[in-house]
């Protein structure tokens, strides 16, 4: 009986009314979606603004120091390889650092198909720094263009070789030993009990009591 | 009047469950965007923030081009000091 009262005309007003309503329910969620979205859109856009903001002069002022770090490496390669010679040079180098010999120095192309001389097995990094320091380093005083001068198979007989003698085998006056005895400069008095009998121990302690 | 009542069947069955499957998904996707958003929004202030240290850059352009003046310096002593190779 209620379905007979129902015409289609209600129903269709009732599907419609639905359809509405789910219309309104669904694009409202979505407008509320979307204005979250552009609100965070909006302090992204700021984020980004500052980042380039801050990272605009970044490109000259790295240009600057690297360009300024080149000419650093470019003058001390080449006051290397002046005083020391492309080919120790690059043994140096690759001494200190190994490995490095393969990428070469920048201004001396040739640098790269050097064989490096292994000087860090033929000196120890502490004299091959003292020797490129001038003339008052003592491995200095031999011809850097002899043979080498430690050997690495030769023991320590041949490190002690690179000083000269002078300076640590044989001063020429090192400060005499001190003089003891009853002629010595210096006399102290004798203690009283050198010499006294042996101080002897309680009794009842001697016997465990 | 059979037409109508068949039209308003489709109404029901096929209009209306189209039309709310394609407004959840609209919905769905909204919503999916978001979380996302506000992980960029968090990515893009962190960046901004660690972009701060950017000035010092300048701090470090002064030193370096002091040190290599001094590096400079010092190697002209070098030059000097210390006899060439040939």
């Amino acid at each position: 009986m209620v379905v007979l009262a129902i015409g289609p005309g209600t129903v269709t007003v009732v599907a419609l009314l639905l359809i509405v309503l789910a219309l309104v329910y669904y694009l409202l969620s979505t407008i509320l979606a979307l204005s979250t979205i552009t609100k965070g859109l909006d302090e992204v856009i700021a984020s980004v603004t500052e980042i380039i903001e801050k990272s605009a002069p970044v490109n000259d002022v790295v240009d600057d120091i690297n360009s300024q770090l080149d000419a650093g490496v470019g003058l001390l390669e080449g006051l290397l390889v002046k005083k020391a010679g492309l080919v120790d040079a690059v043994g140096l180098v690759d001494g200190l650092y190994p490995g490095a010999a393969a990428a070469g120095f920048r201004n001396f192309p040739k640098s790269t198909s050097i064989e490096a001389p292994r000087i860090s097995e033929v000196y120890t990094k502490g004299t091959l720094t003292l020797a490129r320091l001038g003339r008052e380093a003592p491995i200095a005083a031999a011809n850097p263009a002899g043979p080498v001068l430690r050997n690495v198979e030769g023991g320590s007989l041949a490190a002690r070789l690179l000083y000269p003698s002078v300076r640590h085998a044989a001063p020429p006056e090192l400060p005499r030993s001190p003089v003891i005895g009853t002629d010595a400069p210096v006399q102290y008095e004798q203690r009283d009990d050198i010499g006294a009998p042996r101080k002897r121990l309680p009794a009842s302690r001697v016997d465990g009591g | 009047m059979t037409l109508w009542w068949i039209g308003d069947a489709v109404l029901l069955v096929v209009v209306l469950p189209v039309v709310v499957y394609l407004l959840h998904g609209v919905l769905g996707a909204a919503r999916s965007i978001v979380p996302s958003v506000r992980r960029i929004a968090a990515t893009a202030a962190a960046g901004s923030k660690d972009l701060d240290a950017t000035a010092l850059l300048l701090t470090t352009q002064s030193q370096v081009e002091q040190t290599v003046a001094g590096v400079a310096n010092y190697g002209g002593s070098l030059d000097v000091i210390i006899d060439d190779a040939e």
